[in-house]
């Protein structure tokens, strides 16, 4: 049970999340222009790394809000947490 | 025939308390401070089950939470027995009933034990392999095995006791109290670290608490004097809270741990009522040390499992803690210096010990030297070969070893004896840290995995980190919490310590006998019943992972989770395997650490509480008319009112027919409402419906169909403009908390430059839904001030109104095809206007319907409910609603995904309406759709989505998908029933009122 520190709340209990799979997929601005293949890389293709790995998540049970998370899937590790928008931390 | 086997007074036993208890249906006495097993040995009583597989007699092994055999069913209260309970855990109070529960018929006569005869037959894997072919024999078997299996009764009423949860935060949770965990808690607390000390014990001190040895001495006093005193420093301690009788169930990540803390399990029977039985406590710690300390191996040779042969330190336990004698004349079986302890207490009060048998050449340690001074016989470099006695031990077999331990020789001298007490040496309790998710190192010395590395802020001290002798664990348990908690308590500084130190190691995992291995029973799992025999067949047979030959033999898989099978498995299997078992690995321990209750993970939330239950503001009044309820999500919604003794079929003909022939009423309130304003919500409305929003004049209402990104229908409702920024959208009632998430994520993550705030008031508003020919006449009773007139007022909008001066909302919009309104009002007044309506409506016949008829008559009308009709692979074009995508606009939700490839296919399953050849047949929902029905297997076309007998057109009506179906209109199909085939045809979706004539009658 993951202790996350909401950008927005702080430190709160993982039961007040929900995950939202991977992090920095862009719905892209022109579906139209887009064949099939590039719908469906947009559509259904997701990492699923044993590592470090970016992710969405919403504090459902508190502000609401939508963040990012940058968490080691081999040991739960939370390496940091950003607002939407905000540049994912490089190192 | 029962003897007295209480020695002299032990501390820890109040022996002027006596208590009575019930085994087995028969009457016996124990005292205050006793387990239920002590209080059984006191009385002699070793058998307490039967194995699993062969059914072998099986005595009580261990004391603590360790024990494999003993095993029992606690009470016969249908609604509080409980299965699988260790006697070593059960604290005796007055009152307490018991009973053996791996046997059957009884403990003493039991027919399952024609298997230990067979048993050749019954190697590992027996089960698997005969019992799954044939398939249909399966029942037959069950039965037989179910019984005979003994694997406890559940009790068969709701559980009386209560139970509770509670959440816990601290600086600093020590686990375990023995020894080091006291210095621990102790270092933390005095350093002003909020810290929780927890044991599942009843008491503080773990196995110091009675070791009275001369050759264990800390300044100068027997090691348990001077952790009495320890003891009581720590209980003056302030930052520290002591919790005992509480077991850590399991050790989560981010140190979230779960702990049982029994209230009342110790108490007499009638001091047990309306108290919290047993609570859950959540605890949250910033750092975590355990301290859980190690557990004794049995040793594996041949017949190692009959009532009376125990673990040598559980029988020092039981003398030195309980003064109960495990037996009169003991024999002690050893590969280590610890049988020597059991040993000196057993000549201390009194106990005949026959001799030690050591399987090393010899060693002079000083514990070894003490008990040679007090005349005890050692055969060294030595083995049991064999035990006898069936239902108790009563004689051993012993012969010298060679000199690489693999065979056995020389002359073999028996030993009479009525208890055995075995040592394989030590396995430090790992559990939590590999729980964890630590990793482990194992220590090629003496054979034990240890901690290694964890990611969390954690460390494990004592003999749990591998420390066994006195003056390491002091030493290493206070210089490794100072270092853990970055302080500096030097209380534990020249202490002058005395320990025997063991000198000389040897193991052997599995014990050599003067029979063959296959002729010879040496058991590994007592829970499960597998040698290690059966581990040789799983290698044999080709299994080389640990976690292949555990499941495959069953070993360590019983509700024990192989604490005492674990590290002799692995020793053979790497010794047969020729690899080294630190290479091998371990398995995987899981949580909870020892069993849970039921009720102590479900807490209080048990019946009402098991699930929120949302009622809408009208229910009531629901209750007062006698209305039937169904779950919808949450909600409880009126399902239909019969009256008198109406069924629910006769209730809903009518409710359907009235609603169409004059009024009716319907409780909309669940329905999802979402509120939403902003200069771009009419923007935003565009990029989440299908259809165009832009234009939609303010007071309109439009019906709506979103979809996910992928094309498929995932929501809908009717979307009212309140203002130019100000919209009212509704969603399905179970799709409410979904649609509103997922347009909160579109809006902070993809759009957040849209100006839209969304905020749900699902439970701000009651909505009142007054339908039928009728209804106009109804609400201008209602509201006189408002026009009504089709001009004014028509289908598709909206008008503010007061009634009795209260605001409310009416929208003109129809789920059933009928001119109807809907009154949205603030929910405290919902109950009064729908009254109101009630009372204007008398005189139309208004007829109060529930979800069923809501149903029945959409389903008249063709429309769909999403989530009924649809699942999640149905796109607008399959449901035959092109209309509703707008070709207009540029982009919408899902819109990319309706000419995917897959989506454009002509033959996908779409929407149809189906009517049966007899019109009075009414088709299940669910049911297959086939086109013919010869050819095995058949073709499936698709399914029924709703089904209904109309009574508005006097015949059965149903919606389906079929493949293709849209191409298939008037064509004969197939529904498949048990008993019958029923012929349908595919139709329109719309079965009534095609025009929309009603809408404006
Ligand atoms: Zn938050």
């Amino acid at each position: 049970m993951f202790l996350i520190n909401c950008p927005y709340c702080g430190e709160r209990d993982q039961s007040e999340f929900s995950a939202g799979g991977e992090a920095h997929i862009v719905r892209p601005k022109q579906p139209t222009e887009l064949s099939d293949d590039q719908w469906a890389e947009f559509l259904f293709m997701r990492k699923n790394i044993k590592g470090v790995q970016f992710e969405r998540w919403n504090h459902a049970h508190g502000c609401r809000k939508w963040f990012n998370m940058v968490r080691d899937t081999s040991n739960d590790k939370i390496h940091a947490v950003y607002k939407m928008g905000e540049k994912p931390p490089t190192k | 025939m029962t003897k007295n086997l209480r020695a002299t007074n032990s501390k820890f036993i109040d022996q002027t308390s006596r208590i009575s208890f019930k085994f087995d249906g028969k009457k016996l006495y124990g005292f205050k401070g006793d387990t239920l097993a002590s209080a059984l040995l006191a009385n002699d009583i070793h058998l307490v089950g039967r194995s699993f597989k062969y059914h072998r007699p099986r005595g009580i092994m261990a004391c603590g939470s360790e024990e494999p055999n003993a095993i029992v069913q606690v009470g016969n209260d249908a609604s509080m027995t409980e299965p699988n309970t260790r006697a070593t855990e059960i604290e005796l109070y007055e009152g307490l009933e018991a009973s053996s529960q791996n046997c059957w018929p009884s403990v003493n006569f039991d027919v399952g034990a024609v298997n230990n005869f067979f048993s050749p037959l019954i190697p590992a894997a027996f089960y698997y392999k005969t019992f799954m072919w044939p398939a249909n024999f399966w029942k037959l078997y069950e039965y037989f095995i179910r019984k005979s299996a003994g694997l406890g009764k559940s009790p068969t009423e709701p559980d009386k006791d209560i139970y509770d949860h509670r959440y816990l935060h601290c600086d600093v949770l020590v686990v375990g109290g023995g020894i080091s965990g006291i210095i621990a808690a102790k270092i933390a607390a005095k350093n002003n670290l909020n810290t929780v000390l927890i044991d599942d014990k009843n008491i503080l001190g773990g196995t110091t608490l009675y070791q009275e040895n001369e050759c264990f001495k800390i300044n100068n006093s027997y090691s348990n004097e001077w952790l009495k005193k320890e003891i009581e420093t720590l209980k003056s301690l302030e930052n520290l809270t002591i919790k005992t009788r509480t077991s850590l169930a399991a050790y989560h990540s981010y140190n979230y741990l779960l702990a049982r803390e029994n209230l009342t399990d110790h108490l007499d029977i009638n001091e047990k009522k309306d108290k919290i039985r047993q609570r859950l406590w959540k605890i949250r710690a910033k750092k975590v040390i355990i301290a859980t300390g190690a557990m004794e191996r049995p040793l594996v040779f041949n017949n190692n499992d009959r009532p009376g042969i125990m673990l040598s330190s559980s029988i020092k336990k039981y003398i030195d803690y309980y003064g109960v004698k495990c037996g009169q004349r003991i024999s002690l079986f050893t590969n280590n210096d610890t049988a020597y302890e059991t040993a000196i207490s057993l000549n201390n009060s009194g106990v005949i010990v026959n001799s030690v048998v050591d399987i090393r050449d010899k060693t002079n340690s000083l514990i070894v030297k003490q008990a040679e001074k007090l005349g005890i016989k050692i055969h060294w470099k030595s083995s049991v070969v064999n035990t006898n006695g069936y239902k108790k031990i009563n004689s051993i077999e012993v012969m010298k070893l060679s000199d690489d331990g693999t065979t056995v020789i020389e002359k073999k001298i028996k030993e009479e004896c009525d208890c055995l007490g075995i040592s394989g040496g030590w396995t430090p309790r790992v559990h939590l840290f590999t729980q964890s998710g630590g990793k482990l190192k194992f220590r090629d010395e003496d054979n034990v995995f240890l901690p290694d590395k964890s990611g969390l802020d954690q460390i494990s001290i004592g003999s749990c980190n591998g420390d066994f002798e006195l003056d390491q664990v002091i030493k290493n348990s206070v210089s490794s919490t100072n270092k853990f908690l970055k302080v500096n308590n030097n209380d534990y500084e020249n202490l002058e310590i005395i320990t025997s130190k063991e000198i000389d190691k040897k193991n052997i995992w599995l014990l050599p006998s003067d029979k063959p291995l296959g002729k010879t029973k040496p058991f590994l799992d007592f829970q499960n019943d597998s040698t290690a025999n059966d581990i040789k067949l799983a290698l044999r047979e080709g299994f080389k992972s640990i976690e292949h030959v555990k499941r495959y033999t069953t070993t360590g898989m019983a509700t024990d989770q192989g604490k005492l099978s674990n590290m002799h498995s692995l020793g053979i299997i790497a010794e047969t395997a020729g690899v080294k078992m630190g290479e091998l690995g371990t398995t995987t321990f899981r949580p909870p650490y020892t069993p849970l209750t039921f009720g102590a993970i479900v807490g209080r939330n048990v019946g009402e509480f098991f699930d929120i239950t949302r009622r809408t503001p009208i229910h009531d009044w629901h209750v007062e008319n006698k209305a039937e309820f169904e779950n919808v999500g949450q909600w409880k919604r009126a399902w239909y009112y019969p009256i008198d003794n109406e069924n629910m079929h006769e209730a809903v003909q009518r409710e359907s027919k009235a609603a169409r022939d004059s009024a009716g009423i319907l409780d909309a309130s669940t329905l999802g409402k979402i509120d939403i304003q902003g200069s771009d919500a009419s923007e935003f409305l565009n990029r989440v419906y299908t259809n165009a929003w832009s234009k939609l004049e303010i007071g309109k209402c439009r019906y709506g169909l979103m979809l996910n990104e992928d094309g498929m229908v995932y929501d809908d409702g009717v979307t009212t403009r309140l203002s130019e920024n100000h919209y009212l959208m509704t969603t399905t009632t179970g799709g409410a908390a979904n649609v509103l998430s997922k347009l909160e994520d579109y809006l902070q993550t993809e759009w957040p430059e849209l100006d839209v705030y969304l905020t749900s008031v699902t439970d701000h508003y009651g909505t009142i839904s007054v339908c039928g020919p009728n209804s106009k006449k109804i609400l201008s009773k209602v509201i006189p001030d408002l026009d009504l007139s089709d001009k004014e007022f028509p289908h598709m909008s909206f008008k503010n109104a007061l009634i009795d001066n209260i605001k409310c909302r009416v929208m003109r919009i129809s789920f059933t095809g009928e001119h109807s309104y809907e009154i949205n009002i603030q929910s405290s007044y919902a109950k009064s206007v729908w009254e109101k309506c009630y009372q204007a409506g008398k005189e139309f016949n208004i007829t109060p319907y529930g979800t069923e008829t809501m149903h029945l008559l959409r389903a008249e009308k063709g429309f769909i409910i999403a989530g009924q009709d649809t699942d999640g692979t149905m796109t607008p074009v399959d449901l035959q609603m092109d209309w509703i995508i707008s070709k207009k606009k540029y982009d919408f939700i899902g819109k990319r995904s309706l000419y995917r490839s897959d989506t454009i296919r002509e033959d996908r399953k779409q929407l149809v309406g189906l009517l049966t050849d007899d019109p009075k047949e009414v088709l299940e929902e669910g049911a297959q759709i086939v086109a013919e029905t010869n050819n095995q297997p058949i073709k499936m076309l698709g399914h029924v989505t709703s089904s209904y007998f109309s009574p508005n057109l006097n015949k059965s009506i149903a919606l389906a998908i079929v493949k293709n179906g849209k191409k298939m209109k008037g064509q004969k199909l197939f529904v498949p029933m048990e008993n019958k085939t029923i012929n349908v045809t595919i139709t329109d979706t719309v079965f009534l009122d095609k025009e929309n004539k009603r809408l404006n009658a």
